[in-house]
């Protein structure tokens, strides 16, 4: 369950942004987690609740978006769209696929008071 | 939580005792100084820094223009702050700290990962009592619980610090900083760093390592590397262990190997038995070759210096070059 150390990353990288831009509450928290991280994002939600408990995102809504997972296919030399890290590449049915997207963890805004 | 770092203290103990946080250390205040910069680098990210907007173009003051169109001394409005920043950067940043001391330090740090049971202790013992006259070792181990895992190392002679997890699943770069304070290195060698028992979330932390080793043995499933994908697309070899047992089980090891490269198509894998002996050479080969590796690129820039200067030498004030 390494999204409960995930979501602690994030209220210290919160606490910390609030100490430099002077906010005091946050009331929403919006994520990108990559289809291709190693991320739940249901486990994520839950984790995000608990660790919130008492901070200043207490009671903040998250909002996850995902980004498509995206492979390089070295046999076809072309970007292809890619679901899992073990899946053939589309076209050539290969799996010489490098990811190149879709494997971030960001937080990409707060809203704050 | 430490407020000064921002290190999550929970239940993980090193050596026993709880991470205390007036026991950080000078690499911190590198990072408050790397702080500041963040701090300048995001004010301009921020849509509204302050209640009161000061429109392009224009001369004037405008209270009322922040989304609650009003204005109370101290009350600021509700605003958004754009940040971009990764959820695992904290970790990073204590993970690059330990990058650049295992460098300084010419450690080869490898971060040894597999299930629960997959023989990675045995092979570590193994592997330390064969090369522990010809180089410095050195062992961090992670478990949820329990020295054993350190006592057994102990055992062979080499250093070992034991990182008690609790309730953590996986060791991150924090832990393994906080560890090395304890270990004694003779400015070089190999550091050997056994992480928690669990194929998931070990794959996502950097600890500084210079490559994740995975563990897989024959008594596992061939499937395992589809199974848990992340962790052996992270790592770089692949130590196939247990082979001594083939012949009593039903294993395929080519469909393994295959799996293993549908997931990372430049994975090497290395087929071995701590028990019998079988294939260990071909893992003490490439532990040098990294080792080497790790070394010479190190060499590179600083015999580019040497001859930077040599040629500065050579530039002699009077006729004939330097005397």
């Amino acid at each position: 369950m390494h999204e409960m150390s995930l979501a602690e990353g994030m209220i210290q990288l919160i606490e910390e942004q609030s100490r430099q831009q002077d906010f005091s509450k946050v009331t929403l928290v919006h994520l990108d987690i990559g289809k291709l991280s190693n991320v739940e994002v249901d486990a994520m939600k839950f984790c995000f609740d608990a660790v919130c408990q008492g901070t200043l995102a207490e009671g903040a809504t998250l909002k996850i978006s995902q980004s498509p997972g995206i492979g390089w296919c070295m046999e076809c030399a072309q970007q292809i769209e890619y679901q899992s890290l073990y899946q053939a590449c589309p076209l050539c049915d290969g799996y010489q696929v490098q990811v190149t997207g879709g494997n971030e963890m960001l937080i990409k805004e707060l809203e704050v008071q | 939580m430490c407020t000064s770092c921002g290190c999550s203290q929970g239940e993980a103990r090193v050596a026993g005792s709880a991470i205390e946080h007036d026991e950080h250390h000078h690499h911190h205040e590198h990072e408050h100084e790397h702080e500041h910069e963040h701090h300048h680098a995001h004010h301009q990210h921020s849509h509204q820094e302050h209640s009161h907007v000061h429109a392009e173009d224009s001369p004037d003051i405008h209270f009322g223009q922040g989304p609650a169109r009003s204005h109370a001394p101290g009350i600021s409005q509700k605003r958004m702050v754009q940040i971009e920043q990764s959820i695992l950067s904290k970790n990073d940043q204590y993970a690059a700290q330990n990058r650049s001391r295992f460098a300084q330090q010419n450690i080869l740090a490898l971060n040894l990962v597999s299930s629960p049971g997959s023989g990675k202790t045995t092979l570590l013992t193994t592997t330390l009592n064969a090369l522990k006259e010809r180089l410095s070792l050195g062992v961090i181990e992670g478990d949820q619980e329990t020295a054993n895992d350190a006592d057994r190392i102990r055992a062979t002679g080499v250093g070992a610090v034991q990182v008690n997890t609790g309730k953590g699943c996986h060791l991150d770069a924090h832990m393994v900083g906080h560890a090395l304070e304890k270990l004694s290195f003779d400015q070089q060698g190999i550091l050997f760093i056994e992480n928690v028992g669990n194929l998931v979330c070990p794959a996502s932390f950097d600890l500084g390592e210079a490559h994740k080793v995975a563990i897989l043995s024959v008594t596992e499933g061939e499937d395992k590397p589809l199974k848990y994908p992340d962790m052996f697309h992270a790592a770089n070899v692949l130590l196939l262990n247990k082979v001594d047992l083939l012949p009593h089980l039903d294993f395929d090891v080519e469909l393994c190997i295959e799996n293993a490269r549908k997931v990372n198509p430049d994975i090497e894998v290395i087929r071995c038995s701590a028990t019998s002996g079988e294939g260990m050479d071909d893992w003490y080969r490439w532990l040098e070759q990294k080792r080497v590796a790790q070394l010479k690129k190190r060499l590179a820039p600083l015999r580019e210096k040497i001859s930077q200067i040599e040629a500065i030498l050579d530039q002699g004030l009077l006729a004939g070059g330097a005397s």
